[in-house]
């Protein structure tokens, strides 16, 4: 593997020799759990390993309940009700996986944010950062099939809504959103091609987490610092870094421990907090449900998707422009892909020649408004559509466009960095004493 | 400086998304002291029982419990009734036997039949399906205390009637404090002494109309008391591990580096 220079893995034994010459298995374990880490590295660096373990989580919990589970309009939620009453232990699992699915997303905004505020997507990281955003979006296409699953009224109605953004595309969208639906409505053929995904994509997630790691670890972790590993020799990046085991494996996994003693704590005491209550009643398509909520997670994304209404002038002039092809349900539909596309390009948007924001003062308070920003557009999505909630939604989402497409590249030109320290060593030596040998 | 906008926005994500759930709320709803609620409540044997005779008396006239099979009223954590109990109340019931397809007399094995004939809501989840509590500030972070507020909403909602009804298209309504909307089809169903308690407990209104939403809320939710004990014993020994691997990962890293500096 290249990288940065560290021992790897010899076979010394005969047995040893023998596997490692038909297939190196061991020494790519290795070579894996040895790499060397930057040595700086802080909180924000536990979400990686929380996140392998939720997709762990999701998928062991996932195959216990689909043995249980019917995917068929009239008996689905029957059969979650017998998970939840006669199967040993189901209620546990339906809500470890129901909850986990928050947990993922939790920590994976987390993670994203991480990646925003340390410049974790600029170079040499782009791939990473793109397969990363792939892997974001197919955990929302899983997570919003997941949640049809059930058969409850939200299910139902969530499925319908977001199928039909599908609709809205001009052209191929009523064809794709059959094509999506299996038929004209939301139906049985709906249950079970969601299905058939949901229990598909995590496997497709599990590869891509494995690029993933591949990716980071050719180019090396980035860290707070956003100054690079020495490379120019073993001994100089031995500096730099420590191994991943087991300094980073027992931080991380008492990062994970304290966690789940909190997830545990909502599983255990109120694991319907996050839920919707119609999602307790049958699914009905002939009852409208008086609020359609999606789950927390695509809150920020929904409030993209309602904040362009047909009386915004500039959905007004597209349409015009656009003879009417692009109307205001198609822009909201563009928009809300574009916001995450936007963030995908961040790598190729942000000229800043410094990597990490700790040297940016003027950076910080634009992604602190950010954050905000994100937060905002979380709390709007939950609110019922009307007047004082749509201007706040556009002027959130103006600005979550406006951070990647105007502040990112503008500010790299204008700002002026704090200087950065040389090496990870300098600056890990002026926040901490010499070890007591 | 991302710490601390980490945990600001880790706080606002949370008041966010309990806004969610306060967009839904219409109707004020009060806390009943439920024994089964907070960390550590469990159901009241007792309870559930006077709620099962108030089910059986008066709302099964109207309403199924599909999802709910008779047998687990014997299950430990919920009504308790002994076996015998079970056997004799399930004969209350007839069903339709799915290998004959004839009718005949229920047993413990068969669940409390579904009754869609009034077209009266089915209420073996009604407590997880209505939320009455979404506070303080919308976090509904008091669920955690309190519970999601369906068992209040029931208990409120059979004592929330005003005696005013209306007619509107040949459809009688009857006023309720406690519905969405103000009005509902369902007439007041029960008065003081409507069943008469074995245990001598006085039979009111607001007494029945408590025993019933908590049966509801067992009905929907018949693991609630083994969730919590696994819960506990969950966040029992992740404490100890998190406590173990800490000390570990301290002993590890003072090879490494040194006190903090300023």
């Amino acid at each position: 593997m290249a990288g940065i220079p560290h021992d790897h893995y010899e076979p010394k034994t005969n047995s040893q020799k023998w596997l490692y010459s038909r297939l190196p298995i061991a020494g790519l374990l290795y070579d894996t759990l040895t790499i060397p880490t930057p040595k700086n590295l802080n909180w924000m660096w536990i979400w990686g390993i929380v996140l392998t373990f939720c997709l762990a989580l999701q998928i062991v919990t996932g195959i216990v309940l689909a043995m249980h589970y019917t995917p068929h309009v009239d008996m689905a939620f029957a059969s979650v009700e017998h998970i939840m009453r006669d199967v040993n232990g189901g209620y546990m699992i339906r809500y470890l996986h129901m909850n986990g699915a928050s947990l993922f997303f939790f920590a994976v905004y987390l993670h994203i944010f991480r990646g925003l505020f340390y410049g974790s997507y600029k170079a040499p990281r782009e791939v990473t950062w793109i397969i990363g955003m792939i892997i974001y979006l197919l955990m929302m296409a899983t997570g919003f099939m997941g949640y049809v699953l059930p058969w409850g009224q939200m299910s139902f109605w969530g499925a319908t809504v977001i199928t039909g953004l599908f609709g809205a595309i001009p052209g191929i969208g009523e064809s794709l959103q059959t094509l999506l639906l299996g038929g004209p409505a939301v139906d049985n053929a709906t249950l079970n091609r969601f299905f058939s995904l949901h229990y598909l994509l995590p496997f497709v997630i599990a590869a891509l987490v494995g690029l993933h790691i591949w990716a980071f670890h050719t180019t090396g972790n980035n860290n707070p610092t956003g100054v690079e590993v020495r490379r120019t020799s073993k001994a100089d990046a031995a500096k730099d870094t420590v191994p991943f085991w087991p300094y980073y494996v027992i931080k991380d996994l008492f990062a994970l421990g304290l966690l789940l003693a909190v997830f545990f704590a909502v599983v255990g005491f109120m694991p319907d907090f996050l839920g919707h209550p119609d999602n307790y009643v049958q699914a009905n398509p002939l009852v409208t449900p008086a609020h359609i909520v999606p789950e927390w997670y695509f809150l920020p994304f929904y409030a993209v998707l309602r904040a362009f209404t047909a009386d915004v002038w500039l959905v007004q002039l597209v349409e015009f422009v656009s003879f009417g092809i692009v109307d205001a349900k198609f822009f909201g539909v563009v928009a809300m892909f574009g916001a995450i596309a936007v963030m995908a390009m961040a790598p190729w948007l942000d000229t800043s020649s410094v990597r990490s924001g700790r040297y940016r003062p003027k950076f910080k308070a634009w992604f602190a408004l950010l954050v905000i920003d994100f937060v905002v557009l979380m709390w709007v999505g939950s609110q019922p559509a009307n007047e004082l909630n749509g201007w706040i939604s556009l002027i959130a989402t103006t600005y979550w466009f406006a951070y990647f497409l105007v502040v990112l590249p503008l500010l790299g030109l204008f700002e002026k960095p704090l200087p950065t320290p040389a090496t990870i060593e300098e600056d890990f030596n002026s926040h901490y004493a010499a070890p007591a040998e | 400086m991302f710490r601390k906008i980490a945990i600001s926005a880790v706080a606002a994500l949370a008041i966010s998304t309990g806004a969610a759930f306060a967009a839904v709320e219409e109707v004020h709803i009060d806390n009943v002291d439920f024994s089964f609620q907070g960390p550590f409540g469990t159901f009241d044997q007792m309870q559930l029982q006077r709620g099962l005779q108030v089910f059986t008396e008066v709302c099964s006239a109207c309403h199924g419990l599909k999802f709910v099979p008779i047998r687990t009223l014997a299950d430990v954590g919920g009504p308790m009734l002994p076996e015998d109990q079970v056997r004799a109340y399930a004969k209350n019931y007839s069903v339709v036997d799915k290998d004959t397809g004839e009718e005949r007399e229920a047993g413990p094995s068969d669940k409390f039949p579904a009754n869609i004939g009034a077209g009266a809501p089915d209420l073996s989840l009604m407590a997880k399906a209505r939320a009455g509590f979404s506070g303080p500030y919308g976090l509904g972070i008091n669920q955690f205390i309190k519970g999601m507020g369906g068992p209040e909403y029931i208990a409120a909602l059979l004592q929330g009637y005003t005696g005013e009804e209306k007619t509107e298209a040949g459809v009688t309504l009857y006023e309720n404090k406690a519905f969405p909307g103000g009005w509902l089809g369902m007439v007041q169903p029960i008065s003081d002494d409507q069943v008469a308690y074995a245990d001598g407990t006085p039979a009111t209104v607001q007494q029945m109309s408590e025993d019933v939403a908590a049966f509801l809320m067992w009905t929907a939710e018949p693991h609630l008391i083994a969730r919590k004990e696994a819960g506990f014993k969950a966040i029992l020994l992740l404490t100890l591990l998190s406590t173990l691997l800490y000390l570990t990962n301290k002993r590890i890293w003072a090879g490494v580096k040194g006190p903090k500096q300023a």
